[in-house]
């Protein structure tokens, strides 16, 4: 196991490279004056010729580049030309912000996504498989951001049952100790605030979270179909095993590889899919933080932007691929 | 007439059920309820995209200030958005720019990557080290922000949308066609054609892709819808179709504005892409279970 984990940490080096390759061509492949399009036309040249420098454009592209992998292995991202702010100060919050959200829309998708996989494949062919399937088709075919304002418009502003924008009642807000603001508002015993909390998240949650689960749903149907036919499950019910403990226990256990390593797949997609969803919930996690940048131009935040989620992406995968190997120890000798 | 005799791989192939020839494709597909419920959803958008002046009463960029955010009439099937504009009829229009996207990308994607893949896997050594080098960095971004990244570098237009899906979609053909010549390059008509002379040229493009095209159409199908998906996204977030093109993600975006006021202008063009994308997934789920068994479902 050991020799299989160094080989994969070893595998990550070139793609890190080659990540850290195309993030730094972001601004030096813009056609034209990457200072004047940041700064757009009106500029004056002092603003220009000041912006050159700072983001050390007058050097040659080998001596930027080198100078860029070296700041970012020394956990420099560059400044912010927006809020004038080293991006690894502010990033913190933003990544706070959608992790909270990213691990509520995992828990919703793995909760409803396997036990509904468990159910049409236990009654297969039913009304219950039938419409779960159809629901899964249609979670995922559909765009996430339309699938948001119809949240919105239905529930937000039509019932007003739930708010629509944010993380927490403006008037009101959590007083941020780990920017998680579930546990921020236990640790402060403030338990109102802590349901208003939960209020906000289960909109955003839903709209990110129905994508992963439709996709867990059909894996898992799929995985216990071909487990529920098995010679084992057959023994252990004519053992006398209670149906439940045969689905739960024997068949799970076998069905519940792909089925992790699509969770992990799907948490790290969730990422990307942050800028859509946050940009309509008003989210202020890392999502939004890259969108307000591209429409600002901001190209150091959507090169730090993307660089992060990336590596949190990659870092992900690595997971999925060492869990892969250690639940099925055939994986590490091919 | 004597019938044309088949290779021991091709019958062997066909006893697997791997790899079938496009007819049996095409009547396995007809077999395939859900999968022809699927197809009639295509044929229906791209005949709208086709007959689009024919059966829109409207320019899809003609305003009228006076009938702004007007709900569904006789007049306005669907409604008329924030500049007054016909939604139907942006609808229509818009099918056109999605279906294009959607099949372009996709055929880019499928070019570039069957070639790539093609001497990856044929020549093997350093040529398959560096395509699969660059394969693992392109997976390594979730797609959509790569997508992001290429029109941030490119700029934002409708075009540059589909050349930055395309690009996204180049390393899942480029290691699927690589993974089929792995292992085709090792059968018998392949050593047989070599033996005879055969230029690697004509082995590759006459020999090996044929007998590639199954998957490339089955995961070309789905890949499709996706990019359908991702463009709508891109025009959505304003890297897509600039203003006053007519596609779908773009009109949800400039129409979130007016939710409580007028949802249908929402509501419509979102359906139109979830509809054209089950379209594609349900044809596309159909061609894998007819190609590969195993994953029948139901």
């Amino acid at each position: 196991m050991l020799a299989y984990t160094l080989r994969r940490v070893a595998m990550l080096v070139p793609v890190l490279l080659g990540m850290s390759i195309i993030v730094f061509m972001i601004i030096h492949a813009i056609p034209g004056d990457p200072a004047v399009i940041i700064l757009g036309q009106k500029a004056t040249p002092e603003a220009i010729a000041e912006l050159h420098a700072s983001l050390g454009l007058n050097d040659p592209w080998y001596v930027q580049y080198f100078s860029y992998l070296k700041n970012i292995a020394g956990g420099d991202l560059g400044t912010s030309i927006q809020t004038k702010t080293a991006i690894s100060k502010e990033i913190g919050p933003y990544l706070a912000a959608t992790f909270e959200l990213t691990v509520f829309s995992m828990l919703f998708a793995i909760f409803i996504g396997v036990n509904a996989g468990i159910l049409s494949a236990w009654r297969r062919n039913s009304w219950f498989d039938y419409t779960a399937m159809l629901i899964a088709l249609i979670g995922v075919s559909m765009p996430v951001f339309w699938l948001g304002l119809m949240e919105q418009w239905l529930f937000a502003q039509h019932l007003n049952w739930l708010p629509s924008i944010g993380r927490v009642n403006a008037r009101d807000p959590v007083e941020s100790i780990s920017g998680f603001y579930v546990l921020d508002t236990i640790l402060a015993r403030r338990f109102d605030q802590l349901e208003d909390v939960f209020k906000h998240l289960v909109l955003p949650g839903i709209a990110m979270g129905t994508v992963p689960m439709a996709i867990i749903a059909r894996i898992t149907r799929a995985g216990m179909s071909e487990a529920m036919a098995s010679e084992y499950i057959r023994t252990a019910r004519s053992k006398g095993v209670h149906e439940f403990m045969v689905v739960y226990k024997h068949a799970l256990k076998n069905a519940f590889i792909p089925i992790l390593t699509v969770i992990g797949l799907q948490t790290g997609m969730l990422l990307g899919g942050a800028v859509l969803t946050e940009t309509i919930f008003g989210w202020p996690g890392i999502g939004r933080y890259l969108y307000s940048a591209i429409s600002a131009r901001d190209y150091p935040v959507i090169q730090s932007g993307i660089l992060v989620i990336a590596v949190i992406f990659v870092c992900i995968n690595l997971v999925v691929d060492l869990l892969y190997a250690y639940f099925d120890p055939r994986i590490k000798h091919r | 007439m004597m019938e044309k005799k088949k290779s021991s791989y091709e019958i062997q192939a066909a006893e697997e059920g791997t790899i079938l020839p496009l007819h049996s494709l095409w009547r396995g597909l007809r077999a395939n309820k859900l999968a022809m419920a699927g197809l009639t959803v295509l044929v229906f958008f791209i005949a709208i995209a086709i007959f689009a002046p024919l059966i829109t009463p409207y320019a899809y960029d003609q305003g009228d200030l006076l009938n702004t955010n007007r709900p569904p009439s006789y007049k306005h099937w669907f409604g008329t958005d924030y500049g007054g504009r016909d939604i139907y009829t942006r609808i229509v229009y818009g099918a056109r720019l999605s279906l294009w996207v959607g099949l372009a990308s996709v055929l880019i994607s499928v070019s570039v990557g069957s070639v790539m893949g093609l001497l990856a896997g044929y020549y093997g050594r350093w040529i398959d080290m560096l395509n699969s080098r660059l394969f693992d960095i392109l997976l390594a971004f979730p797609s959509i922000l790569l997508a992001i990244a290429i029109v941030a570098m490119l700029g934002p237009s409708l075009q540059n949308a589909l050349l930055s899906i395309a690009i996204v979609n180049v390393p899942t053909f480029g290691r699927l066609i690589r993974s089929k010549v792995v292992s085709l390059k090792e059968e018998d008509f392949i050593l047989a054609a070599k033996s005879i002379g055969m230029k690697d040229r004509r082995i590759l493009f006459l020999h090996i892709l044929p007998n590639c095209l199954t998957p490339i159409i089955v995961t070309g199908t789905m890949a499709i819808g996706t990019a359908i998906l991702e463009a709508a996204a891109l025009g959505f977030l304003g890297m897509g179709a600039q203003p006053p093109q007519p596609e779908w993600g773009k009109m949800l975006a400039d129409s979130k504005d007016y939710l409580l006021k007028a949802p249908w202008t929402v509501l419509f063009p979102g359906l139109s892409i979830m509809l054209a994308v089950i379209g594609f997934n349900l044809v596309g789920d159909g061609l894998r279970d007819i190609s590969d068994p195993r994953m029948k479902r139901g």
